[in-house]
């Protein structure tokens, strides 16, 4: 290495991290990591800290005393639990749902479409997601209003008064409408992911079609199934526009919005925002398990 | 193995880090120390309410109104800071804004609790005043949020009705905490075309038997504070409750309240949070009935084509909200703020708000515009101020205006009544 003792001080550094490759990477990934661990770890721990103070009831602000009063109130109010299951129950649901719905077109866009063809239904199904979210849950509104677009159109076969208008089940058909894409597209991926050859070596061990798709294309799919899981299920589990827009339910979300941005009871909203935040974690686990992780 | 240990060890040292020396700082609501003016409200609010004892004037009230900043951030009611945009015959921003250079931004609270939260977002000095009703007004002063207001300055304030010049609720130990803008009432509204004959009373939403014939078509106001107008259906319909004042309630009339919603829920279609929301409810028929401001009656009737609504005033008398200009007391632009407050208060512009909301309007010389033939706009009415009340003081008491419910009744009955953090918790219980 000639040169290198009367090198410059930048040449001496580049040489110096050569040698530690571990300072270099600490450097390389500081600025997005700490962004990641003061910005968002950060203030998403101070949220939770928050979760162990409590409001004062006078003037409504907070008093910054230990005490587990959030808690002890969402444990005996039925109404907690009650939402939260429904949180829960409607995003298991809009995943299912979404899952029935994603599958023959993301086994059509991967496997049976022509690559022209591909590539328009790739991009009608990214489409609405450049549309704003609240365009579409307003769309969605008017069909589904009572005297709205879905009654005019039942109302030409004579089917009267079919609309949901502001109910649970419009909820349940605008999630499943809003996640689609996210959940076609890692399907499409995985489903072309699969080997041709292993459809043929099926077919040639007997396999019908059932059969195969069963013991074969199902559990090679599964992980990416379990990908698009992970957006339909978190994406409905912490939302909190929609219903209020489309139905009178409550979700978790719209509990801490009520007692955040309306009551100004940070602490209380703080505290049953763990709550989301347990269950996505334990979803996690079961979708890690499912190599959801490896079909991202 | 060696970076992940690593990415853990730096993700860690972050939220620590982040934790440890944020956590000092309170988020959004701040701890500002009270004015010295305000000191003696703030120490009695321990007390839960303000004693009589003598407070000092402050040495912190302006003598004079300064140059106009060039900006005004006011947090509003809806249809409290027309610019012509919704009829072009109500602005009263613009000339405003012409006379005194004072930009006018303004930001719809869509009820008192948020526009108590806003008020305090980053300690006081996003948003210069705020048209505060009875149950936010209360809570601010009593934090120290706002700034003591020299009435001197205010040349129509000696003109106001005498019963909105130092009110309770924007009054306090004799210190003037804002003016006075105006006051209304909750009406219950219905479409005309589904009703008859015409709703005479509140059992019409909160009667199961009445309430089961429009299931899904009631709506409700989505704040807490609509629990009163459920303890003032009780205090009409189950005297034995003995319910006097619908926001201070013992726990037996308070459950009574909360039952009465409850077993309303099956039958509401919408809670209503933005006036926006129940308008385009009721032009499309989602709702039919239920309660709300004059604003939107006056919005819907001015669609074209009309919607056809009609708003009552109930048997039992109905909630309302009396509503303040208040400063806050961090606010970087202060004079505009004096001077929005001197011009919402002067004759014109008060008959402006009064036709274009449907308020009775605070300085009742606004009359001499309102009774003349064809008022000031397209919402013009015959008598407005007969109509509207408004030199009525006892209609005004009539009313029972939005106040935060506290632990102490504020009578015989001592601290036994429920405060308005229960209120909030059972207001989700309710909606279920």
């Amino acid at each position: 290495m000639t040169g290198l003792s009367r090198a410059g001080p930048f040449r001496r550094l580049q040489a110096a991290l050569w040698r530690h490759r571990a300072t270099q990477v600490l450097l390389l990934l500081s600025p997005p990591l700490g962004w990641f661990g003061v910005v968002y770890l950060g203030s998403l721990g101070i949220l939770l800290l928050s979760a162990f103070w409590f409001l004062d009831p006078t003037t409504s602000a907070i008093v910054h005393t230990f005490s587990l009063q959030n808690f002890q109130l969402l444990a005996s109010e039925e109404v907690y639990r009650t939402v939260a299951f429904r949180t829960a129950i409607v995003a298991v649901l809009v995943t299912l749902i979404d899952i029935a719905i994603a599958f023959p077109i993301a086994y059509y866009m991967a496997r049976i479409a022509s690559s022209r063809t591909r590539a328009l239904l790739f991009v009608l199904v990214l489409l609405p997601l450049w549309a704003s979210y609240l365009v579409k849950v307003y769309a969605w509104r008017v069909i589904l209003a009572q005297g709205g677009l879905l009654d005019w159109l039942f109302g030409l076969f004579g089917v009267p008064g079919v609309s949901p208008g502001f109910s649970d089940l419009s909820m349940v058909i605008v999630f499943c409408y809003l996640w689609l894409p996210y959940m076609i597209l890692p399907i499409a991926a995985g489903l072309e992911r699969i080997p041709g050859s292993v459809l043929e070596a099926s077919a040639d061990l007997g396999g019908r079609g059932w059969m195969t798709f069963r013991r074969i294309v199902l559990p090679l799919v599964l992980p990416s199934v379990a990908a698009g899981s992970i957006f339909t299920f978190s994406l409905t589990l912490g939302d909190y526009i929609t219903p209020k827009l489309v139905s009178k339910s409550q979700f978790i979300g719209n509990v801490v919005f009520d007692s955040q941005g309306v009551a100004n009871n940070v602490p209380f909203a703080a505290a049953y925002a763990i709550v989301p935040i347990l269950i996505m974690g334990l979803y996690l686990l079961g979708a890690r398990r499912a190599g959801a992780f490896e079909a991202l | 193995m060696r970076t992940r240990s690593l990415f853990g060890a730096m993700a860690v040292i972050g939220l620590v880090s982040s934790a440890c020396s944020s956590a000092a700082t309170p988020s959004p609501a701040p701890t500002t120390p009270p004015a010295a003016t305000a000191s003696a409200p703030a120490s009695a609010s321990a007390a839960a309410s303000p004693s009589a004892s003598a407070s000092p004037a402050g040495p912190s009230l302006p003598t004079s109104i300064g140059p106009g900043e060039g900006e005004l951030d006011i947090i509003i009611w809806a249809g409290y800071a027309e610019d012509g945009t919704n009829q072009k015959a109500y602005d009263w921003v613009k000339p405003f804004e012409a006379a005194t250079g004072c930009k006018v931004k303004t930001k719809e609270g869509n009820s008192s609790d948020e526009m108590v939260t806003l008020m305090r977002q980053g300690g006081g000095t996003v948003w210069d005043g705020v048209s505060a009703s009875g149950d936010a007004s209360n809570r601010l002063i009593a934090n120290g949020d706002l700034a003591p207001i020299n009435v001197d300055l205010i040349p129509d304030y000696k003109n106001i009705a005498p019963f909105l010049q130092s009110p309770p609720h924007n009054t306090v130990n004799g210190v003037h905490y804002g003016i006075s803008h105006g006051w209304g009432g909750n009406s219950l509204m219905y479409r005309t075309d589904l009703f008859n004959p015409a709703p005479t009373s509140w059992a019409s939403v909160f009667d199961p038997t009445l309430a089961a014939a429009y299931k899904g078509k009631i709506t409700d106001y989505d704040s807490p504070i609509y629990i009163a107008d459920a303890a003032l259906y009780l205090k009409a319909h189950k005297p034995d409750l003995g319910i006097t004042d619908p926001y201070e309630l013992t726990q037996p009339q308070f459950d009574a309240a909360v039952q009465l919603l409850k077993d309303q829920q099956p039958f509401v279609g919408k809670y209503w949070v933005s006036y926006t929301d129940q308008i385009d409810n009721f032009t499309n028929g989602t709702t039919t009935i239920g309660t709300t401001w004059p604003y939107q009656v006056n919005t819907l009737q001015g669609q074209a084509p009309p919607v056809k609504v009609q708003q009552v005033v109930p048997s039992e008398g109905m909630t309302g909200w009396a509503d303040t200009w208040m400063m806050s007391a961090h606010a970087k632009h202060p004079n505009c703020m004096y001077k929005w407050m001197a011009w919402m208060v002067t004759p014109a512009v008060q008959a402006q708000v009064a036709e274009s909301f449907g308020e009775s309007p605070a300085n009742p010389q606004a009359c001499d515009l309102l009774d003349k033939v064809g008022g000031v706009g397209p919402y013009a009415l015959k008598d407005f101020c007969t109509a509207y009340h408004v030199t009525d003081k006892s209609y005004y008491d009539a009313i029972k205006f939005w106040k935060t419910p506290q632990a102490d009744c504020g009578d015989s009955r001592g601290a036994t009544c429920i405060d308005y953090s229960v209120w909030t918790q059972k207001w989700t219980e309710i909606k279920g």
